[in-house]
């Protein structure tokens, strides 16, 4: 292949792919027994970062930027006037093992254009997993992107192959979605999230009666929606979420702040700021919801419908209910420890285990990881100071605003402050 | 009290032994590197003896779980001088307690050796992330590395299960000493640099004629896959810290 043709490829179909937010290499199970090239790594790498603070695992490219519809959100649309190309089956395996080989990548993120049709489409991915496992014993991730539309017996065969597969909802509501992209529905998307799980539960019971029951899917499902192009509140976004991650047993929603890309006018114009805090605000939702026991109707509801800007969810639920405060650091149920402002997981399981030494002190909870300075409005411990007046919510959030001005007001970071 | 040792893992392990030999009370522990007579403190030098060591180890191995095994091991690595100290005072702690005492967060040898665990751990993981090879004319996947903590011992399993199908080397230049995988077992080599052999970079080993359109590739990739209107030099930092930089081949000039 030309050195300078491969360059521009690479730069066109990478360029068009990055604006899928997920990267995570995360939940593969492949081991490398046949003595080929890679693994996976169960908590999955990231091997460095964009300048923008993002992971990149995975070479993420599109096989064509090609496509016959012309969804509003997307780089790629038919209408859109971009440079177009279409990489070849054999130089997408052979850039994943070149660039494997050399410890930049986890594996492969795989999407597509649509060109032809869907099948057409769907058939030249599954060749790149096939080619890649079977010709060249790769045991690294593969993420594969399924198409909208391709049939049941290609999606069946992919799974095979792939570790992870995903597809978009998109917009978090249907109405959004008919909004920017006519010709495109949540059912769409539905049929194959709901095809593979079916699947995966079969190859389960299967592996029960037959040995060499071949992997399907080991790493699960994953889906995105766009935030910010359509006029969906944070809670519509989140039971949106709520009802994947239940029906459809998602490992990942990803949350992609809205890139303006299009003059349109159903769109928010060309410049305008990704909501880059918003996004984050809504990863907190999502953590609280899968590993600190929340509700989502705890933190969003129809008095709540959007999450705090100046705050993160979980104290803002706090603050919202004193009535479960302080808690007392030396007999609280773990799963009350862990609502504390200030306390993470780590932090949660560490105190539960040195109480059962003795009544933990304010200088003990420093050292195990406790945000003291949060903290201290929501706990009592052994030495807590004697507290004259109980404050009220609004009032704890002035100090704890006042004394972190520098670290939450200044909100153009996109970091993943956790709590 | 101070007991000097030679700054091995026998040698820490050896020490403990002494202590309950001749349980003198308070003791510090410090290796020769740093050791400085003082004139009012008596000291004693820890004579390392494995067999004094394995008894040692096979007691912890009772005492405490894998997990606890590990970030006692990682401690040990951290090859800072207080935290053989820790070690050495964490051991006797456990030794003298019931089964379960490493959970005692409260207890300052424990936190202490959670966090030079954590810390070697991490750079345990970023060595994975962050090591980039490059294909020599022989054939080889190789690497010259310079981490803050001995962490090779720690990378090796990964590296040997992943790239299984290919030769390799990971080079401690700092600690002149490496990780050569033969495509069936992992050996130690040390490698002589004098003869024009440009440490930094395999510059003198010859490259493979494919290593640049890769490494020029995965640049442009690099570029390609930034968002910039969510530019954010902060948080880039903090996940590459800058002293990594000199591994990674997207951050190279080119
Ligand atoms: S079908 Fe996919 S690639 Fe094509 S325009 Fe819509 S989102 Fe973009």
């Amino acid at each position: 292949m030309s050195f300078d043709r491969i360059r521009e490829k690479l730069n066109i179909l990478a360029d068009a792919a990055k604006y899928d937010v997920s990267c995570s290499s995360s939940g593969g199970t492949r081991k490398n027994d046949n003595k080929g090239l890679g693994d996976s790594h169960s908590s999955g790498i990231c091997h460095t970062y964009t300048e923008d603070g993002r992971c990149v695992s995975l070479l993420k490219i599109l096989l064509t930027n090609h496509c016959i519809y012309d969804c509003l959100f997307c780089v790629s649309r038919k209408s859109n006037d971009v440079k177009r190309a279409a990489f070849t089956v054999d130089e997408v395996v052979e850039l994943t093992m070149n660039f494997y080989r050399r410890n930049y990548i986890e594996g492969l993120f795989l999407s597509s254009g649509i060109f032809k049709n869907a099948d057409f489409t769907m058939e030249r991915l599954l060749l790149v997993c096939k080619k890649l496992r079977l010709e060249q014993n790769y045991n690294g991730y593969i993420h594969l992107k399924t198409i909208p539309g391709a049939s049941d017996e290609l999606i069946k065969e992919a799974g095979l192959y792939a570790d992870r597969m995903s597809i978009n909802l998109e917009m978090p509501t249907e109405a959004g979605l008919k909004l920017l992209a006519p010709e495109k529905s949540h059912a769409d998307v539905i049929k194959p999230l709901a095809f593979v799980p079916q699947n995966i539960t079969q190859f389960a019971a299967d592996k029960k009666l037959i040995k060499h029951v071949p992997k399907f899917v080991p790493a699960g499902q994953s889906t995105q929606m766009v935030i910010g192009a359509t006029p969906e509140t944070d809670k519509d976004i989140m039971y949106t979420a709520n009802a994947f991650y239940k029906n459809f047993s998602l490992k990942r929603v990803y949350y992609s702040g809205y890139v303006p890309i299009s003059n349109d006018t159903r769109m928010p114009i060309l410049g305008t700021q990704p909501p880059l805090l918003r996004e984050n605000r809504l990863y907190q939702t999502d953590w609280l919801m899968r590993f600190y026991g929340f509700k989502v109707q705890e933190i969003l509801n129809d008095a709540n419908p959007n999450l705090d800007v100046d705050i993160d969810p979980k104290l803002s639920w706090a603050i919202r209910n004193m009535q479960h405060f302080p808690v007392d650091i030396n007999k609280a149920d773990y799963r009350m420890i862990l609502r504390i402002p200030g306390i993470g997981v780590m932090s949660a399981q560490k105190i539960v285990q040195a109480r059962k030494f003795g009544k933990l002190r304010i200088d003990q909870l420093k050292k195990i990881g406790v945000a003291y300075n949060r903290a201290k409005h929501f706990i009592t411990c052994a030495d807590s100071p004697y507290q004259l007046k109980d404050y009220q919510g609004t009032q704890i959030k002035a100090f704890i605003l006042a004394e972190s001005q520098s670290k939450y007001l200044k909100t153009d970071s996109n970091q993943m402050i956790l709590f | 009290m101070t007991y000097i040792f030679d700054s091995s893992l026998p040698g820490l392990l050896t020490a403990v032994f002494e202590w309950f030999e001749r349980k003198p009370g308070k003791v510090v522990l410090k290796s020769t590197e740093i050791f400085q007579p003082e004139a009012f403190s008596e000291s004693f030098t820890v004579a390392t003896n494995s067999e004094k060591a394995d008894r040692v180890w096979a007691g912890l191995q009772k005492k405490l779980k894998k997990d606890w095994l590990r970030k006692f091991y990682c401690s040990y690595l951290s090859e800072i001088p207080e935290a053989y100290n820790h070690l050495f005072q964490f051991t006797i702690y456990i030794f003298q307690n019931s089964t379960g005492a490493e959970t005692n967060y409260g207890n300052e040898h424990v936190i202490a050796l959670a966090k030079y665990a954590k810390s070697v751990e991490r750079e345990k993981h970023r060595m994975e992330a962050f090591i980039r090879f490059q294909h020599t004319a022989d054939g080889i996947f190789y690497t010259g590395v310079n981490p803050d903590f001995n962490v090779l011992p720690l990378i090796s399993n990964h590296f040997k299960n992943r790239y299984a199908d290919q030769q390799w080397i990971i080079y401690d230049l700092k600690r002149k000493y490496g990780l050569h995988y033969n495509l069936n077992t992992v050996e130690e080599i040390t490698i002589d640099f004098t003869n024009g052999v440009n440490s930094k970079n395999p510059s003198a080993i010859l490259l493979d004629e494919k290593e640049e359109l890769y490494s020029v590739l995965w640049k442009d990739y690099f570029k390609s896959a930034n968002i910039v209107a969510r530019k954010n030099t902060k948080l880039h930092v903090q996940h590459v810290p800058k002293r990594y930089w000199k591994y990674l081949t997207e951050k190279q000039l080119s």
